[in-house]
């Protein structure tokens, strides 16, 4: 008995030890440092102030925030746009099963690889004598090379192509779960392509749409190398600004302040990936 | 749709996926400096790599942390897959919320509070808060991974198992480990893999005496576009190939052995 309960409070001690120090706490250290002001020789000076926050409302934050939302939105739907036709082709496709896991691993590959390399061999396509300037000129398309890297557009497609696999896994995932005799049913009772799809087919695969939205999202506005590498002067995640607070800046509250944000927004986006999936529990049982 | 839309539409997803590392492959073995054109065969850039001894040091680094971090991780990611499995106990489902807001949460949050973390403490930033910061982010991965492998087990082998006199200790040591083997091996190498990756943790929480090998090419890449980059991606890409195709391997395997 005594042994049992060993090995049991062992483990859960150990894990909830390791979770509370390396997790729980450095988040509220993030949290408390944004409530305290920048200090002169230290990097902070415990006195409260909510003046970071107050500051995030300035003119130039609200612009950074403003435009790494929109080219994040910008990505997220593109990378659906793309994805949801092919993760919806690929998990009714009928093939053998070795075949259909051959093809999955295929989008697993990149999913687990470094975007930095990725990244980079999006920068030998994209440069000034890259492939796709050279095939251009070739081509008589354009007289001289296209200014392609360091643009807002390479930021984005740079951010598309490194998270693509984020968004098609688990639309693929859900979609596999669904039933298929769902479509049949409504075709048969005269349901056109379009009514199948926003009827039936979006509401059911939501879960999927919101997880790889957020998978997607999330890591749009903080990838700060892919736009430090892609993206021109004034491509500025939110992902840069913290980086830059932090390393250029020496502002730690403010940095900390952004990344509360930041939390913020992720936790929005949960709250609405469980409210999906709850629904859709509510469905299944009708 | 007809199958040849379908079919085209595939094939375009994955060019666009793989077309660009492949033309990475290919120009680290361009015999040229700057020219795009082909120039033919060389293993130059490679043999530039293999006598960089700044580059060797850093590899080393990238190793020992990728192998320590993963090994700790898995050891801490299986016992908190098996905790969540087995025991009911005070703030469970906080601790399953907790791995998973991990797992989606952005890079550079955890970079940071790491990092305050370290600075509250005055520790220096090096080989140790690297490896703590290491483990930190792909145990949560771990534990997923052998969690979804647990939950397609029989709960009576362990009822059984209990009965016959078994401690806990002994159900996991002889049924549970043995059982979630690949599970486990697939954990380490996705761990390994993370690990060897990481750019934007590791970037806040190493110091310049502990570089490592993704830092190295994310400032090589900075600071210009030299041929070697290309051989050095090309090498990094097929080691992470060649691990997540084990795994995956590793857990199809392990998924046939638990519907058996």
């Amino acid at each position: 008995m005594l042994r049992k309960l060993t090995f049991k409070n062992f483990s859960i001690g150990s894990i909830w030890l390791w979770l509370a120090i390396f997790a729980l706490i450095p988040n509220l250290l993030v949290l408390l440092t944004s409530l305290v002001e920048q200090g002169d020789t230290e990097l902070i000076r415990l006195q409260l102030t909510f003046a970071h926050y107050s500051n995030l409302l300035d003119s130039v934050y609200l612009r950074i925030f403003a435009r790494s939302i929109f080219i994040a939105l910008e990505v997220t739907f593109i990378c659906l746009l793309l994805g949801y036709p092919f993760a919806f082709i690929l998990a009714r496709l009928r093939l053998s099963e070795r075949m259909k896991s051959l093809l999955l691993l295929l989008v697993i590959i990149p999913f687990w690889t470094s975007s930095l390399i990725r990244t980079y061999a999006i920068v030998i396509i994209l440069k000034a004598k890259g492939i796709l300037n050279t095939c251009l000129l070739h081509l008589g398309l354009i007289d001289q090379p296209l200014q392609l890297l360091y643009t807002n557009t390479a930021a984005v497609i740079g951010l598309i192509y490194a998270l693509l696999p984020f968004m098609i896994l688990p639309l693929y995932a859900n979609i596999e779960k669904l039933d298929s005799r769902l479509l049949d049913v409504a075709r048969d009772l005269g349901a056109n392509s379009w009514q199948i799809l926003w009827k039936i087919l979006l509401p059911l695969t939501l879960p999927g749409i919101i997880a790889g939205s957020t998978l997607v999202l999330l890591p749009a506005m903080s990838l700060f190398y892919i736009s430090n590498i892609l993206g021109g002067a004034k491509t500025m995640l939110i992902g840069n600004l913290i980086e830059n607070q932090f390393l250029a800046a020496r502002n730690w509250p403010m940095g900390s302040a952004v990344s509360v944000v930041l939390t913020l927004l992720m936790a929005l986006m949960l709250l609405a990936y469980n409210k999906s999936r709850d629904n859709n529990v509510e469905t299944d049982l009708l | 749709m007809n199958k040849v839309t379908k079919i085209s539409y595939c094939a375009f997803i994955y060019a666009f996926l793989y077309i660009p590392i492949i033309i990475l492959v290919i120009y680290s073995f361009n015999n040229a400096e700057y020219s795009l054109v082909w120039h033919g065969f060389t293993l130059e850039w490679y043999r530039h790599l293999w006598q960089d001894n700044d580059l060797q040091l850093v590899t080393m680094h990238s190793l020992a942390v990728g192998v320590l971090a993963a090994s700790t991780a898995t050891l801490l990611g299986t016992i908190a897959a098996v905790s969540l499995y087995r025991y009911q106990f005070f703030g469970k489902k906080i601790l399953h919320s907790l791995l998973f807001i991990l797992i989606v949460s952005p890079d550079i949050v955890m970079a940071i509070s790491l990092l305050i973390l370290f600075s509250a403490l005055k520790i220096n930033l090096g080989f140790w808060t690297l490896l703590l910061s290491h483990i930190t982010f792909c145990l949560p991965f771990v534990a997923v991974t052998v969690y979804g492998r647990l939950i397609g087990f029989d709960k009576n082998i362990f009822e059984a198992a209990r009965d016959l006199g078994a401690h806990d200790f002994t159900i996991f040591r002889k049924i549970i480990v043995p059982l979630l083997w690949p599970a486990i091996i697939a954990g380490w190498l996705l761990s390994f893999t993370l690990s060897l990756d990481d750019v934007i943790i590791s970037f806040f929480v190493t110091g310049p005496e502990y570089n490592i090998l993704p830092l190295q090419i994310f400032s090589m890449v900075r600071l210009g576009v030299k041929p070697e980059i290309n051989a050095l991606c090309t090498v990094l890409f097929v080691i992470t190939l060649f691990i997540v195709c084990v795994s995956q391997l590793a857990l199809s395997k392990n998924k046939r052995g638990v519907n058996a």
